[in-house]
Parts: C-alpha cells; structure tokens; sequence
C-alpha cells in the first residue's frame, strides 16, 4: 500500500503559479530523491507535505497509518539556528515534540527514545555540548537524530549535504540509507546532486514548475531528461 | 547596612523593587526568545507605542494603564503579523510605527500640558511614578510569564529553535507568538513607567544577550539571563539611591557593565 500518494497537486504564490500537475505515487520503504533547478518548486513541495503551504488543487493522501504531524523533516540549516544557544540533548529531544500530545513535558519514553536516535547517528558522547560549536556534518546528524524522534515511517530531508565536506556528505548518505534499509523508514530528499540522487535512490522525481519525471532510479538513468541534465554524460 | 534598610523603609521603594524586580524577570525570560527569533527591536518599538499611548491618556485625563496596556497588545500582533507576511520588511515596519506613535505622542502632549514632568517621566522613567495598579499588574504579568515557561517549556524551546519543524509535528506556533507578543507587551508597558520609553528595549535585549555569553544551553541561558537581570535591576536601583543617579538609566548602566565584563571574558577563554 502506498505511504504518500499527490493527485494532480498545484501550488501558488499570490495567484502566481509555482508548482503544477504534480501525480505520484510511493510504497513504503522507498527512497525519493527531488531534483530540479532552483526554483523548480522543489521547496514548495516539500512545504506541501508538511502541510506548511496549502496547494492550490490537488490532493495528498497518506497512507499506513501515517499522519501529516509524523513526518521526520530535516529542514535547509538557516543562520537563525546556527547561532542557536542549545545542547545537543536539548535539539533531539525537541523532535518528540509531536508524542507530547495533551502531556506538558517529555516522558522517559520520549527521553528513551531520543537517546537511541542519538546512538544510531553516532553522537551519543557528544549531548551536553553546545550544538552551534559542533560542525556542519555533527549538526546534521544531530538535526537527523530529532527528524527520527519525530517519526517511525517517513522522513522529508531538505538538502541535508548542502555545505559538508566530501567524508561528511559520504557519511550522511550512508546514514540517511541505512535508515531506509534497516529501518524501513521511507524518505524523501530534496537534493542539488543528482549524480549521488541516482546512486542512493530507488525513485526519482524530477520537478521544473511541473513534473518532468516520475519512475525509479533505474527507468531514469535511461531518460533523455536525465542525460540533458546530467550535461550528456551517461551515468 | 542601614542606610539600605533605611532605603527598604520608604514605601515607594518597596513598590518600586518589588515591580522591578518582577518585571525585570519577565523581561528577561521574553527576552531570550525575542532575541533568538531576531525580533529584539519588537521591544524598542512598543515602547514607543507605549509612549504615545500614555501621552494621549494623559492629555484626555484617562487612567494611564487602561490606555497604554490595550493599545500596546494591538500595536505587538500586528508588528509580529507585519514582520511575517507582508511587502514592508519587519524591521522597516517597526521603525514607521514605532516613530508615527512617537510624532503623535509629542503632538498631543505639546497641544495639552506641554513637556510636565509627568510626560518626561514616560521618556526617561521614574520609580516615583509607580501605582498600587502597576504593583497587581505586575504580580499577575510575572505569575503568567512564570507558568508559561514553566508549563510550556518543551514547547517554547521548540517553537523558537524551529518553528517551521514544530508547525510540520502540529505544534499551533501562531498561538505561541502571540502569547510571546501579548506578554512582551504588558512587560513594555510596565517596564517604562521606572525605566522610560527610551530605555525599556535595554532590559528585553541585554540579559539575553549577556547570559548567550556565558552558557551554552537553552535552559541554562533562560536561567541566567533571569538571575542577570535581577541583579542588575537591584545594583542599578542600589547605585540610583546612593548616587543620586536616573534610576532606569543606572539599570541599563548595570546591564551594559555585565554585558562588557561577560564578552571580554568570553573572548579569553
């Protein structure tokens, strides 16, 4: 049964169209990857799904059980954050903020849970330390520990490489696969490098203001689009 | 010893320290939040608002606070509401409302009184100027502050870490902000009676400031810029009493000191 399914989905800004005509479906256990230019709408879609941004027409349905509020969502990394005063504990924790429910503070659960996040991304030594002194690759780990705390099905990731050196964006994609074949957690991931798209991914959808391409990895290597993409060279 | 007891006997400083020293608290608490969300200048521009609503209250003879406090709590949603969706920058738009409210206090107080004492304390504050309305509203201010924070807490950290992450969980931020905003405003409006509309913005701004110096996490920056605040609020009150200085303005003297001592220690280590 499919986790996410957009029927014909459209979005605007001030009555200027963005996005349109947007159809496809995902199974559970899939992993996405968005490409497209800037602007492409790529953002929007992303917002769509989190249920940010009302679309114009269409519509998302989520399946298996999920809802819109348990989506583990990696957000762009933004200066506000950067200089955030915060502890490592304090960031992940505050993914279980959707299981607090009528409660006002965490439980041991939630605390559990956070913990073991932290333990699967690698950073359970390093709680107490101040999340702004870490680096780029530690604080996307640290922000992908909380997306987790967040969900047990579905994670919506914004360009998490953006800015990491060469091991570290090595790192976060084996972790970000991991997570999706061991866990079963369905991903989406809204990437600029499309060659690292192709290698991780089982589906690949490709956004230009519409939907340019929906289908997997594999069907997409063999496109004509994602060989004018790719600058002509053959993956 | 007894010149301070001596102090704690007139009965205008105790309303004076027990106000301060609350909404120096209240100041602080919202103050972390202002500050990290980049909305500090939110403060410096209702203060302004606030000065041109007691202007008016006061040239039509109504009861300061009934004025001040209501006009305020608008003039605070609609900067956060500006500050989101609109064509005028945030900032842009604090500065048109923020001086418009000012022009327009200036006019109606050189109409009526003229420059009286009274609106001179507005600018630069006074504690002489406190009432027994400005000491109730100040507990019940600082009982709401408190249990926010305290009831609250998971979910103010949130909010202001990431408040697109806690919208996308079903986190409802808009009431949060305006929570935030509704509270920065009483505090505003009872701030700048001691400290005077020109300087309230300080006691919002540095004891945030001073304690992301000294800590590195959230709880303990909201901690310390609480504890910052008091202290400097009674060292300014102290050094006001005994050095027949401006009272709001030795405050922001205290504050500017801990502020200076916290970065050079910073900068060291």
């Amino acid at each position: 049964m499919a986790i996410l399914t957009c029927e014909d989905l459209s979005f605007a800004y001030e009555g200027r169209s963005v996005l349109e005509s947007v159809s496809f479906s995902l199974e559970a256990g899939s992993y996405l990857c968005v490409v497209g230019e800037n602007g492409s709408g790529k953002s929007t879609l992303i917002k769509g799904l989190l249920g940010l941004k009302a679309p114009d027409g269409g519509k998302i349905s989520f399946g298996e059980g999920l809802k819109s509020t348990e989506i583990g969502y990696l957000p762009q990394q933004t200066q506000l954050q950067r200089d955030f005063p915060a502890s490592v504990n304090e960031v992940v924790l505050s993914g279980c903020l959707n299981s607090l429910g009528r409660r006002l503070h965490y439980s041991k659960a939630d605390r559990l849970r956070a913990r073991e996040n932290m333990e699967r991304m690698g950073i359970e030594d390093i709680g107490e330390e101040s999340y702004q002194a870490l680096s780029g690759g530690q604080q996307q780990r640290v922000l992908l520990a909380r997306a987790l705390c967040a969900t047990k099905k579905l994670l919506l990731l914004d360009e998490p490489v953006t800015g990491l050196d060469p091991i570290a964006t090595g790192e976060m994609y084996n972790l970000i696969k991991l997570v999706n074949l061991c866990d079963n957690i369905t991903v989406i991931m809204v990437s600029h490098d499309i060659h690292e798209a192709v290698r991780y991914a089982t589906h690949i959808l490709h956004l230009g203001h519409k939907q340019l391409f929906f289908g997997t990895a594999a069907a997409y290597k063999e496109s004509d689009l994602a060989r004018r993409f790719l600058g002509g060279n053959r993956i | 010893m007894t010149e301070i007891i001596n102090m704690l006997s007139y009965h205008f400083m105790q309303r004076a320290l027990i106000v301060g020293v609350l909404v120096s608290l209240c100041a602080a608490l919202l103050g972390v939040s202002l500050v990290l969300k980049r909305y500090s200048m939110i403060g410096d521009g209702l203060s302004h608002v606030g000065f041109g609503a007691l202007a008016i209250a006061s040239a039509l003879n109504l009861a300061p606070l009934a004025v001040a406090v209501p006009t305020v709590i608008v003039a605070a949603v609609l900067l956060l509401r500006l500050s989101r969706n609109s064509r005028v920058k945030g900032d842009a738009a604090i500065a048109i409302i923020s001086s418009s409210a000012l022009a327009i206090g200036v006019i109606s107080v050189s109409l009526t009184t003229g420059m009286n004492t009274e609106v001179s304390s507005y600018m630069f504050g006074s504690i002489l100027s406190l009432s027994r309305s400005d000491a109730v509203l100040s507990v019940l201010l600082s009982a709401a502050v408190l249990l926010l924070f305290v009831l609250f807490y998971p979910r103010i950290f949130a909010v202001t870490f990431d408040e697109n992450f806690s919208r996308a969980t079903g986190t409802r931020t808009g009431v949060y902000n305006t929570l935030l905003a509704v509270l920065t405003a009483v505090t505003v409006v009872l701030g700048m009676r001691m400290m005077g509309a020109l300087l309230i913005s300080s006691l919002i701004i540095f004891p945030a400031l001073s304690a992301m110096r000294l800590c590195r996490s959230f709880k303990a920056v909201i901690l310390s810029a609480a504890i910052i605040s008091v202290l400097c609020f009674l060292a300014g009150v102290m050094a006001s009493y005994f050095l027949e200085t401006p009272t709001g303005a030795s405050i922001v003297v205290a504050n500017l000191l801990v502020f200076a001592i916290l970065s050079l220690a910073g900068k060291r280590t």
